[in-house]
This record gives structure tokens, sequence and C-alpha cells, in this order.
């Protein structure tokens, strides 16, 4: 059966402003000290009154423009009507009619470097709710309620449904959790739920070669890791498609109604959570608490040249300014900020940005994926491999020489030593790595390296091109340092000439 | 005038709002919202033709604070209105729907 997944996603983004949205309470993640953050306006107590939070406003706009979402000049509060123990005052201060951002997009490119663009449809902003914990043993306790989180700002950012595949849709929360912490926007901590991730999902089914039926359309909730998000819409991609063969239901029946599913990541399925009685009818009207927010065209400027430089524009100028490949540019900026900073550091100080970006790229991430370390904890800084990658840039040492001396100051710091910018001339003295670049002492060893290579000699003279290397092995041994590649250069002449 | 309030608009409010009403209460409150509505409807008397709608009564915008921390209450204050805690938590009727 022919079919296309329509995906749309929903994403809630904590932004990490000091305080709360409506009030001063810290804006803090402190699940150990539950019921420690709240005051009269979070907690919904009659009389209290929010104030908004000028920082919440920046936060989210700066995101708005870095999605190139047009910024609602006149921007409004609404209230959003439900009743859950985590929300104290029976609905949720949202942005219905006029949110703070509206209509624009996000891009991924693929290695080849193909464009996918999937549009924003708003962001706006709105107050987190609680948190509640429930009694797992079966008998029926009561639930926790921790309201510490009860009015943290979050920006819901919601896209069109404009994603394909599973693989897109993380490739899309991909760029923009890269893009919200590039911005600086949010911690973006995934575990801790200060991003969170739902899915509209469902299948345009092409029944007889000519029309189109669509299944019902089922948000996906509790997407809190990339794994999950592919998992589930895979999942739910298989089900839509069997229950559509047993049953046939489609959008436009009586009674089918968009149904909400919850993912369990450990066993693997999606799980009914809302039944029809309980569809959501949120009865939205203006917040009386809130005045509007209105900004203006200069602010607007403003806000977007103080802007840093997103990932998309990293790469295009690692590519330009670099000569990086795109793949190189992508794994180094996927990174994060952190290392692309290391990285831009690396190439200026050698000034060679491809044998930075493969060190980059191969050693220093090995060696931090071994060790699990963030590059900020990382024990080689960015000037002392640039130091480092200088001496291979002006032919003091090969790469391969480089490498022990990398491995050597890794080795140091392992025993507590603190590395310092000098040690690197002083290792490669130690361990004679140095490129011998006296001719003569050169030329000496490779005439007494010919001396006793006769069989060598003629075997590359009858065309055996790898019989070389046990000379200039021998070279090697009697100039420590030598680079090997003049060496065989140097020897060809000889035995050519 | 628009449609007459309904039985089934009543309960279905009555629902949403988790309250609870008797078959008398549905009758006595379609009437009386039903006149609510009524007179509120007058206003559809007048043209709005290129009116924008009203954001807010009050001619004010931008009611902007500082993000800088206020003191929050002692967990003890935030707890004590609460019909039932554990002394760290407030505790309510076990939430089957985890939804």
């Amino acid at each position: 059966m022919n079919f296309t997944t329509i995906i749309g996603l929903e994403v809630h983004v904590q932004l990490n402003t000091r305080t709360k949205i409506f009030c001063g309470c810290v804006n803090k993640f402190n699940p150990d000290q539950p019921n420690t953050q709240t005051c009269p306006v979070c907690l919904g107590l009659p009389g209290s009154l929010p104030v908004i939070n000028r920082e919440a406003i920046h936060l989210g706009q700066m995101t708005g423009l870095a999605l190139n979402c047009t910024i609602t000049p006149f921007t409004k509060w609404d209230r959003k009507q439900y009743f859950y123990p985590d929300l104290p005052k029976g609905y949720q201060t949202s942005q219905f009619d006029l949110p703070l951002c509206q209509n624009g997009y996000i891009e991924t490119f693929s290695h080849e470097g193909e464009a996918r663009r999937v549009r924003i449809l708003r962001a706006h902003l709105e107050e987190d709710a609680g948190k509640n914990m429930h009694d797992e043993s079966g008998r029926g306790r009561d639930s926790q309620v921790d309201l510490n989180r009860a009015g943290t700002p979050l920006l819901e950012i919601v896209s069109q449904p404009d994603i394909r595949s599973a693989q897109e849709a993380k490739a899309i929360l991909e760029e923009l959790h890269l893009l919200l912490t590039y911005l600086g926007v949010s911690d973006c901590n995934m575990q801790e739920g200060s991003l969170r991730c739902d899915a509209n999902v469902n299948l345009h089914i092409d029944t007889d070669g000519c029309s189109k039926v669509a299944t019902p359309i089922v948000e996906v909730k509790n997407l809190n890791s990339f794994r999950s998000i592919e998992a589930a819409i895979e999942y739910e991609v298989k089900r839509q498609l069997e229950e559509f063969q047993k049953t046939g239901r489609k959008i436009g029946d009586p009674g089918v109604e968009k149904e909400t599913r919850g993912w369990d990541m450990e066993r693997g399925y999606t799980f009914a959570q809302r039944g029809k009685e309980e569809a959501a009818d949120y009865r939205y009207f203006p917040c009386p608490d809130l005045v509007p927010v209105t900004t203006s065209p200069e602010r607007i400027e403003e806000i977007r040249r103080s802007l840093p430089e997103f990932p998309a524009q990293r790469r295009a100028r690692y590519r330009q300014e670099f000569g990086l490949s795109l793949y190189d540019a992508s794994v180094i900026v996927n990174q994060g900020a952190g290392l692309a900073r290391y990285f831009e550091t690396v190439a200026n100080l050698c000034g060679d940005a491809k044998q930075a970006a493969n060190w980059v790229t191969q050693d220093v991430q090995r060696d931090l994926n071994d060790r699990k370390l963030t590059i900020g904890e990382f024990p080689i800084s960015a000037e002392l491999l640039g130091q480092l990658l200088k001496r291979i840039v002006v032919g003091d040492l090969t790469v391969k020489g480089a490498r022990e001396v990398y491995a050597q100051l890794l080795a140091d710091s392992d025993e507590g030593q603190t590395l310092l910018v000098d040690w690197i001339d002083a290792i490669i003295e130690e361990k004679s790595l140095k490129v011998v670049n006296d001719t003569g002492l050169l030329d000496a060893a490779i005439t007494s390296a010919l001396e006793d290579s006769q069989k060598a000699i003629d075997d590359y003279k009858a065309g055996k091109q790898q019989a070389l290397g046990a000379v200039v092995g021998k070279v090697m041994k009697l100039v420590k340092g030598a680079d090997a590649k003049v060496v065989r250069e140097m020897l060809i002449r000889k035995i050519d000439g | 005038m628009s449609e007459a309030l309904t039985p089934e608009t009543v309960r279905k409010v009555a629902r949403l709002a988790r309250i609870q009403l008797t078959e008398a209460d549905v009758d006595r409150f379609t009437r009386q919202l039903g006149q609510v509505l009524g007179y509120v409807e007058m206003l559809s008397e007048l043209n709005t033709d290129g009116v924008e709608p009203l954001a807010h009564p009050l001619e004010i915008e931008n009611v902007l604070r500082e993000d800088e921390p206020t003191p929050s209450l002692s967990r003890e204050a935030a707890l004590s209105n609460s019909p039932k805690s554990d002394g760290k938590y407030f505790l309510v009727p076990q939430i089957l729907d985890a939804g």
C-alpha cells in the first residue's frame, strides 16, 4: 500500500531566565528540594497578580528570529483551561491568537548538502506546569505534586506538518536543539525536561491509485530523547497502517477525533492516553491579568543584530573561510559551540584548517568520547594543540611525531600534571622527534644505509617500489626524527641519479 | 439571535468545569444561563465591521519586570493551605491517567 507519512512537531523549550515567567521565584531544576521555589503567583493563590519577565520575551524573540519568524508587533496572553493537579490555577497562561513569533522555518542539510526546509507555524510563550509523581506500587497511594517547575518560562515551537519520516523528524529536532544551544536561550537538557517534544503523526494512504485518505491524527507525547522520537514515530507509522488495514478508519468518519498517545521507550510502543470523552476543550480567552506586549521594528532589528552566529552560518563559513568539506564542517559544528570555538582557535594558531579539522574530528573527538569529557574539560587546550600542529605545518614534526607528543601530553595530564606549552618542545627533544632537515647528516646516513642494502637496491631497480621501505627504516634508525617522506625522496634521487 | 442554550451544552460546560449537576440543576441553569446569554446578545445589534477585537480593557502595554529573583515562600508556608501533604509535597488522590 502506497502511503506518505505526515509529521508535525511541537517542541517545548524551557528558557534559561534567572526567574520564572510571571514571578520572581528562581527558575532552577531542583527536584531534590520540592516546593521550595514557589510564591503566591505560581501557586495560583487568590489575589496574586502575574508580571511578565522581560528576559523571557527577549529570549523568545531571539529564538523566533533565529527560526526566521516574524516577530508579532502586538502580542497578548490567553488562558487555556484544564484541570490537572500540577496546574494550580486551573488554567495555563499561554498565547492563543497572537503568538510571540509566527511563520518561520528551519533547515537541515544532508552530508551531500541537500537542504530540507520545515516551516514553523508559530512560537509562543507560556508557563510550565509543576511535576506530578505517581505511586508506582499499584496500591493506590496519593500522587505527589512539586510546584517548583510551575511558572518556568516555556517557548512552544510548533512546526507545520512538513516532515515525512521518523529520520527527518529526528534530524530537525537535532538541528533545533543545536540552534537553541548556540543561541544560549536554553540548556536543552532532555533528561531534565528542558526540551520536550510531541509529534503529530498520520498517514496519507493511496488506496486505489488516484484518491487519498488520511488516518486519524495521533499526538505522541513524552518524546524526551532523539532516539525516542525516531522510534516512536516508526512504531506509530506501523501501528496506524495496521489499524487502517483492519478497520479502514479515516479522518472525516463519524466519531474520529485526534488521539493522544504516550510513548513507552522501555517497552517500545505507544499507548492511548486520553479517551474521546476527555477530549481537550480548552476554552481559551484573553487573560485579564496581563496586558499586551508590543515590540517596535527598531527593537526587533536591535535583537537581530545581537544574535550570535547560527550553526548553519558557521558551517557555511568553515567551508568558505577554512576550505573544509561540508562533512567536516558539520561534524565540528554539530558538536556544539564549545568544540567549534576550540577548532577555530587551533586552526588559526597552526595555520592549517584541514590539519586542525582532522585532529579535532578524530583524535580529540575520540579521546573526549573515551574519557566522557566535554571539550571544556579536555586537558589539551586549543592553544596547546594549535602550537603542536604548528610544528607540523612548519615542517618540524611529522604527523606521526605529533601523535606521539599528543599521547605523551595526555599521559602526563592523566598523572595529574598541568600541561604547559613549553612541554611540547621538551617532549620533542626527549623523544628525538624533531624532523631532521640537516641534509649533510641525512646524506651520510643514506650513503651508509645504501652500502649494505644491495639486494633492496636491485629489487627497487627491478620495479619493486616497496623494497625501499627497509632502507628508509635503516636511515630512520640512524637519524632519529628524520621525515620518512624526505628520506624516501632523497634515496630515490640517489639511486636513480 | 444565536441558537438557544441547550441542556447538552450546560452538561458539557459543567463537565469541563468539574461541577456535578442534578437534572433539576441542568433545567434551572439552562434557563438562567440562557437569559444571561440573551442579554449579552444585545451587543450583536452593534455594527462592529472594521473594529479591531479588544485584547485588553486597559489601555496599557508592556508592563514588564526585570529578571531579578525575589524570595520564595518557605516550603512549610507553601504547603500550609494544602488539604493534604507529606511535609514535602502536595498530595492528591492518585492520578490514573498519565496524560
